[in-house]
């Protein structure tokens, strides 16, 4: 078995005629055990008249990084106070770390971190969202000019990269859109029926379920799973080209990322939202369906009836166009975060991180704004 | 096009991150149709002046021109259609990892030429059988190994025939055959295509056989000290930073 570890511990003797001051270092300086507080040593000191330091090391024991950063930061304080260090005595090992770490002078590079006022923060952050609003300006016109190009002569469009977007943003997002909106339907039903049934107005659950699935929650929900889904892997996707320079590769050969990344994305999500709507809305009705038959006895021909006769065309209409600029807003805050990710893995993280929480908060605040639209309009 | 000679003049460039300085006062010609070489210690801003030559990075002050014109005052589609004839290798490769090896090669001649899908198949087949990967075409970037990769986008780099040639650290990571195979393919471009070829590195053994020139920056004072051939730096250069870098700090003052 190992000895117990001797503590560490400083024994300053007192002032002699020279001005020299001993400090005896005894016990084993191990970095995880408690280690002597610098600041006391010089408070132990016994005046301002002190010009030299001496160590003894002849009592120490083991010692690690503990002893030398203890002692490094002994020789920063002593200069700062125009006190000498005697570095004669150190133990060769402790000397050899010592001279190494001071081998390459600290280098002025300039990006020294100094603290800020509260002041300077504010405007810094300021100037940061505003030159993100800047960016995201500047990303929606190449975007708009990227959808021009496809037309024009030097269209940079893999047809088989399409298809690829097309098919992971539509039939392999189908279970989980489904999953999703059949749970909203039957708990948008359940909650109904409990309150309905009080009424003895059973029936109109199916009118709820039907409108509020094609107005609102249909559209709503696809676009929310989607910005989860495809949104995020848009922007880790991207972000991860970023990082491996694969965007670089197309910049330097003269072919815009825009073009060749983010619009066919766009595309496929425009293209795939009001379908994907249409089948939200459609497994949604069926959640209801099966709760108005399983729990309130209704008749099948019964609880179609009623949603066909609760829902006008507008109310369709109303949800899929909603769901077209849902899935812009999907690709463009996936791709917008992708295609100015940072140079780490950490960055791809972060992008990923905002891609979802800028979507679902900008799906939100585009419901509200058709919202507002919708009842002026009348529809 | 306008490029009638092939060199590159940077003329007075500052490269600054924000208000930070990375490298200024740089001054140096590219011949055409040579390899020159921009080496320099670690974290010294080698990558960085490349990104500037090849327009990824604005510099703060100063200009690049290639032969005739103007790169850095360029509007942005002159530039789009200089581009077309560089040719850049990243440190990773940076190929395209949802394409084959072949559809890689491909995308610059599908996107610049108004060559046939046989045609074009042909060209990339010969591309990597010039870089030795004939039978890779069908191949994902993820599913070979490293020196293939890199040699992969060299066949990439290639693909137009490019009047510059741009390589990021080539050998790094590699092992010291397939970095020597790629130093040989250096040359050979440059003999074969006349391509006007830069090369970042710090790798001493690659310097000494590549280069025709070479231009070495300075960490410290942030700018160039010196340039020259290589072995004539490594004899005669006054600057003892340059020396001791070539002779991998064995030379002292």
């Amino acid at each position: 078995m190992q000895a117990e570890a001797q503590k560490a511990s400083l024994e300053v003797s007192p002032l002699n005629n020279d001005g020299n001051v001993s400090i005896k270092v005894c016990g084993d300086w191990i970095l995880d055990t408690k280690l002597p507080d610098r600041k006391e040593l010089w408070n132990q000191l016994p005046s301002e008249a002190t010009a030299t330091l001496d160590f003894d090391f002849s009592s120490l024991g083991k010692w690690d990084t503990g002893l030398v950063v203890f002692l490094l930061g002994c020789i920063e304080e002593s200069v700062r106070r125009g006190v000498q260090i005697n570095q004669k005595q150190f133990p060769d090992g402790v000397r050899k770390l010592i001279d190494l770490s001071q081998a390459v002078p600290e280098k002025q590079t300039g990006r020294t971190e100094e603290p800020t006022s509260f002041l300077q923060t504010l405007g810094h952050n300021t100037r940061e969202v505003l030159e993100g609003v800047n960016t995201f300006l500047a990303f929606t016109g190449e975007v708009t000019m990227g959808f021009a190009r496809i037309f024009g002569k030097n269209k940079v469009f893999r047809p088989i990269d399409f298809i690829t977007i097309l098919y992971q943003c539509s039939a392999a997002a189908l279970p989980i859109v489904g999953l999703i909106s059949l749970l909203s339907g039957l708990t948008m039903a359940f909650v109904g029926a409990v309150q309905l049934q009080k009424f003895g107005a059973e029936i109109f659950v199916a009118d709820l379920v039907g409108l509020a699935m094609v107005r609102e929650m249909g559209a709503l929900m696809a676009a929310i799973v989607m910005t989860g889904r495809t949104g995020a892997s848009f922007a880790a996707q991207l972000g991860n080209m970023r990082v491996s320079e694969e965007i670089d590769a197309l910049e330097t050969m003269g072919i815009r990322p825009i073009d060749f990344l983010v619009v066919p994305r766009l595309i496929a999500l425009i293209l795939v939202m009001p379908l994907l709507c249409m089948y939200a809305n459609v497994v949604g009705i069926i959640g209801g369906y099966l709760v108005g038959v399983l729990m309130l006895d209704m008749s099948t021909h019964q609880y179609i009836t009623q949603t066909f006769k609760a829902m006008s065309l507008n109310d369709l209409f109303s949800g899929e166009i909603k769901s077209i600029f849902f899935g812009m807003v999907v690709a463009a805050s996936g791709c917008f975060y992708g295609i100015h990710c940072g140079q780490s893995s950490a960055a791809v993280g972060r992008a990923v991180t905002r891609s979802v929480v800028t979507g679902i908060t900008f799906i939100i605040v585009v419901d509200a704004v058709f919202a507002v639209i919708f009842h002026i309009l009348g529809i | 096009m306008i490029l009638g000679n092939r060199q590159i003049k940077v003329d007075g460039l500052e490269m600054a991150y924000g208000s930070f300085v990375v490298m200024r006062n740089l001054d140096f010609t590219v011949e055409g149709g040579k390899v020159t070489v921009i080496m320099g210690g670690s974290g010294c801003g080698k990558s960085t002046l490349l990104r500037h030559m090849i327009g990824l990075l604005e510099p703060s002050k100063g200009s690049i021109k290639f032969g005739d014109f103007d790169f850095t005052a360029a509007d942005e589609s002159t530039r789009d259609s200089m581009k077309q004839s560089f040719g850049v290798l990243y440190q990773g490769g940076a190929l395209w990892s949802s394409m084959t090896l072949e559809e890689n090669v491909a995308l610059p001649l599908q996107t610049y030429t108004q060559l046939s899908s046989s045609e074009i198949r042909e060209i990339v087949e010969f591309k990597l059988s010039l870089v030795g990967l004939s039978g890779f075409s069908q191949f994902f970037p993820g599913a070979i190994s490293g020196g293939m990769r890199k040699r992969a986008a060299l066949a990439r780099a290639i693909a137009l025939d490019p009047k510059y040639l741009f390589f990021d650290e080539p050998s790094a990571g590699l092992d010291p055959v397939s970095s020597q195979r790629l130093d040989d393919l250096i040359l050979q471009l440059r003999d074969t295509l006349g391509a006007t070829i830069v090369v970042v590195s710090h790798e001493l053994a690659s310097i000494f056989s590549i280069a025709d020139h070479a231009v070495y920056l300075d960490a410290e004072t942030r700018t160039m000290t010196d340039q020259g051939r290589p072995s004539d730096l490594l004899e005669k250069s006054p600057h003892p930073g340059v020396r001791e870098f070539l002779s991998r700090g064995k030379t002292n003052g």
